[in-house]
């Protein structure tokens, strides 16, 4: 038999570290108010991603505790939306939008553009770790193409300039 | 007397810096002392002319726009309190030929009424069809749905009286009425106006699907992309219970209803009713095998109407003026209007509420005016990235379920992406094919790998690598995807590939006038 088996049979990497007493602290007054509604993961993981500004590994034990599922349901979960991240981003994150109405409108080179100023590709953080770029695919900004959002404020008609001005302002952001 | 000056709070307005303008009057109205209310209203839909700030006056609301903060001062100082002559002034709002011509039942309110206030709703017709629904049978309200001839609006184009009928049939307690509010494809909005525009007509629309259905309880699953429209539903729903229009006891009727606001995680699939329902239980968003039909066994397993919002919002004006009212709209089996949304290169992009019928060619040309950047027309998207490409030829084809099945197209959400004359029909065939294989669910393979051997397939075909063979292996796996996907995303993600190779061959590397490329 061999060694490591595929199956981690103890705490494996997919659950991560266990949290801090201060990040349990943090992670239960989420976890009351959500773990008898129906259906509510979704909702814990957003809320979790918005208290820790990203979903630590961590959090999959205390979560499947919770709700009386298996760690691997709520990994699954976790890594099927494209929302959650499980490492913390950039200060502020960038949403490019990459869909059809965008790039009628000059999206593929403003993507470009702004890799190209960030020194970094789409799914990754500026070497300075101001700013994530993130692919989004449609924001239902289409009748003013190109769409990009910045820290949840959404822009339209997005020239290099202004995304030149936004990331000036995603810098200068503490 | 004070004058109201209506600046729209819809986000598109937004990122346009509409919230800024909005200050910029308020501040000069107070310089200059003059009586000025603004109000914050939703969009026409007029977006080319965001931020549209509208003037009360006698002769009815005056429009100005695009609106920058630099031009208020220069606005106030020329009298447009009065409704008077600038070179931003649009004449009177609704003798605008874009939006005169248009037939809004759906969006009757949007751009007028204050998005919020139960009053302005009222006073405007709201809350009469889910009053006039809660006086007859449940029956009866769905019969009346029925003959109103209304489809979903999501895309499937499925008859929302009969799902109902369904669902009013089935065994179970608690049914639920859930809103799919997961409006993914590119190029649309219409879903996101109604949420941010007029909320409370959804509701009511929810609230007289549960009434029919014996359902007690909604869920609006609200994609994550839409920040705007989650705040605004939810004050429109503590309003709606705190004025009795929701909770245990609707308005003394004896019937309850309540619902909640859910939102996803970014993940397309989950506009598919059956991976939204599992994600709703807060599982993977990976679609379900039918049957069972979620109207029968749907979400936690009970019956469950599932239906787009547009739908949902068409329901009250049915119940309020009949369903024969509103069939008498449209053509053919494609009843009533259908909220078109001109996206992309397009001039004059926004929102078109028409009867079903209107051609391609009307919507571009006569309400789009041609492309944004004033280069010739190449190529449309119809329905969202799952939808075929046509070319300039198929422009006066009309805007019909079945006229668009016909040539393998389809209505869609009603979105329309116009790309002008540098666009690379080949690379937007890769994409196609891409974006399958991002927002894949996994559960299927000719879905989960074909998508990513069909890019790649494209990907060689454009690198001129074996291109016959290719195309050939291109076109099979097409056919495998189309025939053995479990749902809609592997099902037509190969329609704008076959679509863009049959109009536009060249872009491919491929002689011109070969067989039509679809398989089927």
């Amino acid at each position: 038999m061999k060694k490591d088996s595929v199956v981690p049979r103890t705490r494996g990497p997919r659950s991560g570290p266990a949290l801090s007493a201060a990040d349990s602290s943090k992670l239960q007054p989420i976890l009351d108010r959500w773990a008898s509604v129906p259906g509510s993961l979704l909702p814990i993981l957003h809320d979790v991603q918005a208290a820790f500004g990203h979903v630590p590994p961590g959090v999959v034990r205390p979560i499947a505790k919770a709700l009386n599922r298996s760690r691997a349901e709520i990994h699954g979960v976790i890594s099927f939306y494209h929302d959650f991240r499980t490492t913390p981003p950039g200060r502020a994150v960038l949403k490019l939008c990459q869909a059809e109405s965008c790039q009628a409108c000059g999206s593929r080179e403003l993507t470009a553009h702004v890799e190209r100023a960030l020194g970094c590709k789409l799914g990754q953080t500026s070497p300075d770790g101001a700013v994530t770029i993130e692919p989004v695919y449609c924001l239902g900004n289409c009748a003013v193409s190109p769409a990009a959002m910045l820290d949840g404020e959404l822009h339209g008609r997005v020239t290099p300039a202004k995304a030149d001005a936004l990331l000036e302002q995603a810098r200068s952001a503490r | 007397m004070t004058i109201r000056v209506c600046v729209p709070r819809d986000a598109t307005a937004l990122s346009l810096g509409a919230d800024a303008v909005a200050k910029a009057i308020a501040a000069e109205g107070k310089r200059t002392g003059a009586a000025v209310q603004v109000v914050r209203t939703s969009s026409r839909g007029l977006f080319w002319l965001e931020p549209f700030v509208e003037v009360e006056t006698k002769q009815g609301r005056i429009g100005y726009g695009p609106v920058e903060p630099g031009d208020v001062a220069d606005l106030f100082a020329m009298g447009f309190l009065q409704g008077n002559a600038h070179r931003l002034s649009q004449g009177k709002v609704e003798a605008i030929p874009f939006l005169a011509k248009q037939e809004r039942l759906c969006f009757a309110r949007a751009g007028i009424t204050d998005p919020l206030s139960l009053a302005d709703y009222e006073a405007h017709g709201g809350l009469r069809g889910l009053q006039r629904a809660l006086g007859m049978a449940p029956a009866a309200v769905v019969e009346e749905v029925v003959a109103s001839g209304l489809r979903g609006r999501g895309g499937a184009g499925f008859p929302t009286g009969i799902k109902w009928r369904t669902v009013a049939a089935a065994a179970g307690t608690p049914k639920y009425v859930v809103a799919n509010a997961d409006e993914g494809d590119s190029g649309t909005y219409s879903d996101r106006m109604v949420m941010e525009g007029d909320p409370f007509v959804l509701l009511e629309g929810m609230a007289i699907a549960g009434y029919a259905t014996g359902a007690s309880y909604g869920y609006i699953y609200l994609r994550s992309e839409y920040p705007h429209a989650a705040k605004v539903l939810n004050e429109a729903l503590a309003t709606l219970r705190a004025a009795g229009w929701y909770g245990t006891n609707v308005r003394g009727s004896g019937f309850a209803f309540d619902a909640e606001v859910r939102i996803g995680a970014g993940a397309y699939i989950c506009g598919e009713e059956t991976a939204l329902l599992e994600s709703l239980e807060g599982k993977r968003g990976m679609i379900r095998y039918k049957p069972p039909l979620p109207a029968i066994k749907g979400l936690f397993g009970q019956p469950t109407v599932v239906n787009n919002v547009v739908s949902l919002a068409s329901v009250p004006i049915i119940l309020d003026k009949g369903g024969k009212y509103y069939a008498d709209f449209g053509m053919g089996r494609s009843r009533g209007t259908l909220p078109i949304q001109l996206a992309g290169n397009v001039k004059r992009a926004g929102l078109v509420e028409k009867a079903f019928g209107v051609t391609l060619r009307q919507l571009i040309e006569d309400y789009g005016g041609g492309t944004r950047s004033g280069r010739p027309v190449r190529a449309v998207q119809v329905g969202g990235p799952l939808g075929a490409y046509f070319d300039g030829s198929l422009l006066d084809l009309p805007l019909d379920y079945e006229a668009l099945a016909a040539k393998k197209g389809m209505v869609g959400h009603g979105g329309i992406v116009v790309f002008d004359d540098t666009v690379d029909m080949a690379e937007q065939a890769r994409y196609a094919m891409e974006f399958c294989a991002v927002e894949s669910c996994g559960k299927c393979t000719p879905c989960r790998i074909g998508s990513t051997r069909g890019r790649e397939l494209i990907e060689q075909i454009i690198q001129k690598k074996n291109v016959t063979a290719n195309h050939r292996q291109l076109l099979a796996l097409c056919d495998v995807m189309e025939n053995a996907s479990l749902c809609a995303l592997g099902g037509m993600a190969p329609w704008p590939v076959l679509s863009a190779l049959q109009y536009f061959p060249g872009d491919f590397g491929l002689p011109a006038g070969k067989e039509p490329a679809h398989v089927v």
